[in-house]
């Protein structure tokens, strides 16, 4: 092994500890952000007592979980049972593994050590644990592992709460990934590449696909709701149907797993679409933090990043005490009746209008994003002033009966 | 250390088909199948298919087993303690038989390929990934070179997903 493969098998290592230290103490900090959110919005305090303003909250809950009896129903599938919250955690930690999260790097040592021999590397190092040729493809892949831990853990609770949690998961993460899939597409066809450093270097170069692909922005957007089952989609965990659906029988450690695992995945969300739509590490108005790496800049890119990911995390926190739950029929009809037509309509329109500015030779930047703003704003208005009108879902009207209930004898 | 990790993968791919077809429970077999197809996603990540490895998971390990499990499930079949279904001696002579025709006829396979006239220049690939990418590499052959195949394909499924609505639904 030459030195500098050393080098890169050390940064790697640094990287994954840092990245994976700094997701769980992010994830304490979202849960204690949402508890003093929710309060702030129902005019309440939240918890302000354990530490500074109540930041220590969560290591509070943490010290009080694992102190709490692990409990074991009776009709539990032993070995699933203790194994689906380790499913549902996996997957929600390794997706952090490919999001760019600062410009690169400086780094150079060279140190001799024994056991290791020399160790050395001298360049800028990407701010990203493994750049990965397929891109936010594998975030979709390992969401779509995500689901196993939620079904089994509904399935092997053995209770009927928790098993109808996992059967509406299993049919709505489903649905909702085909329609994330879908909208992505347009990502790909636009950056010509699923690497997210490609894509991120890409909106550098012309504008945030926000404005360039809107469309893909708002279905990704309410797909990650699903995807994320945070309200109005919470149909696994619905309080007020399912006590709380597929970990009602969970205690302890393992529930507080669950619970890590869920809001991890709420900041992979967020900084999926602050990478893919809102330009990632990105500063907009200069091309200051494309030149040559400096420290100064990549700590002002992660800030930046940073910023734009917890704002997203904000949104998500805001929507859950503004917007109802949605039933269940609701969600598969919006999944697949409107989401996904939208979705893949939307791939041939803008895959006809790349080909079409390429071959009428719009270069690529601002002017290309500007022509492809003023299209999505059309569609835009089509699809919620024209098509929409109250008809996408059907509201809770005196008399109505979804139709599965209609046409049974 | 390839050849090692492919050892690996395809060890592990065997031993959970193994364990697939001899679990009595339904939900431990699907499981098993997942590892099964997790572990050849693996093998393709070896051969260089990172993208095909992807869409292994995202596809067959991810969407198609939740299915399995959601059916499973929802018919209330995943109950251990149900009878097992492996048949008497004479199933599993027959089974040793057709399995060993499997893999006889497998054999021959190895030294195939497409003949010459439809296979793509040596190398192409190679370059291919070097100049558009993981999708890129699949995307190019597959909708230049391969495109009447590809179409056929689709339509052959089209014809499937018809056939099965028909088939679920008497009435339309």
């Amino acid at each position: 092994m030459t030195p500098e493969l050393k080098g890169e098998i050390l940064l790697g290592l640094v990287k994954i500890v840092v990245v994976f230290g700094a997701l769980q103490l992010i994830v304490m900090n979202i849960v204690w952000a949402e508890r003093r959110v929710s309060a702030w919005m129902q005019d309440r305090l939240g918890p302000n007592r354990v530490g500074p303003q109540g930041l220590l909250q969560g290591v509070a809950d943490g010290l009080k979980n694992m102190l709490k009896e692990e409990t074991m129903p009776a009709n539990a599938e032993k070995g699933l049972f203790v194994l689906a919250p380790a499913l549902a955690f996996i997957p929600a930690m390794m997706t952090q593994a490919v999001i760019p999260f600062a410009s690169p790097l400086p780094v150079r040592f060279d140190w001799t050590w024994p056991l290791v021999g020399r160790i050395a590397y001298d360049g800028a190092m990407p701010m990203v644990i493994a750049d990965l040729p397929v891109g936010f493809l594998y975030i979709l892949a390992l969401t779509s592992l995500g689901v196993y831990g939620v079904v089994l853990a509904g399935w092997s609770s053995g209770s009927k709460y928790s098993l109808l949690g996992g059967l509406r998961s299993s049919a709505q993460l489903i649905s909702y990934e085909i329609a994330a899939g879908m909208s992505l597409i347009a990502v790909m066809i636009l950056s010509g590449n699923v690497s997210l450093t490609a894509i991120v270097a890409k909106q550098q170069e012309s504008v945030w696909f926000v404005f360039a692909l809107s469309i893909s922005f708002v279905v990704f957007l309410v797909t990650a709701f699903a995807e994320t089952n945070r309200l109005p989609f919470d149909m696994p965990e619905t309080e007020s149907e399912l006590v709380a659906g597929y970990h009602a029988e969970y205690s302890s450690m393992k529930f507080l797993v669950f619970l890590v695992a869920e809001y991890a995945n709420l900041f992979t969300a967020s900084a999926l679409m602050a990478t893919l739509f809102f330009g990632g590490w990105d500063i907009p108005f200069t091309t200051w933090d494309q030149g040559a790496p400096t420290v100064l800049k990549s700590l002002v890119t992660l800030v930046l990043f940073l910023t734009k990911t917890l704002s997203f995390c904000f949104v998500f926190i805001w929507v859950r005490w503004t917007l109802p739950r949605f039933r269940f029929d609701q969600v598969m009809q919006l999944g697949w009746k409107f989401l996904l037509p939208l979705a893949i309509a939307y791939v041939m329109v803008i895959a006809t209008s790349v080909y079409a500015l390429d071959l009428a030779g719009v270069a690529f930047g601002a002017r290309y994003g500007a022509i492809l703003f003023a299209l999505n704003v059309v569609i835009l208005y089509l699809v919620f002033w024209l098509l929409d009108r109250g008809r996408l879902i059907r509201g809770a009207r005196a008399g109505y009966r979804p139709a599965a209930v209609r046409s049974s004898p | 250390m390839i050849t090692g990790l492919f050892w690996a993968f395809s060890g592990i791919a065997i031993l959970a088909a193994l364990l697939c077809i001899t679990r009595k429970s339904p939900v431990a077999s699907a499981l098993w199948l997942v590892v099964t197809l997790f572990a050849l996603a693996g093998d393709y990540v070896l051969l260089d298919a990172q993208f095909i490895a992807v869409l292994q998971v995202l596809v067959y390990a991810g969407a198609i087993m939740v299915l399995f499990l959601f059916v499973i499930m929802l018919l209330n079949l995943g109950r251990s303690g149900t009878r097992t279904d492996i048949k008497g001696w004479m199933g599993r002579v027959l089974a040793a038989a057709l399995g060993t025709a499997l893999v006889l006829e497998l054999l021959p396979l190895r030294d195939l390929g497409p003949p010459e006239q439809i296979r793509i220049p040596a190398g192409t690939l190679a370059t291919l990934a070097e100049t558009k990418g993981a999708v890129g590499m699949i995307a190019e052959p597959l909708f230049k070179a391969y495109l009447v195949p590809f179409e056929i394909t689709s339509l052959l499924l089209l014809a499937a997903v018809i056939g099965a609505v028909v088939l679920a639904k008497r009435k339309l």
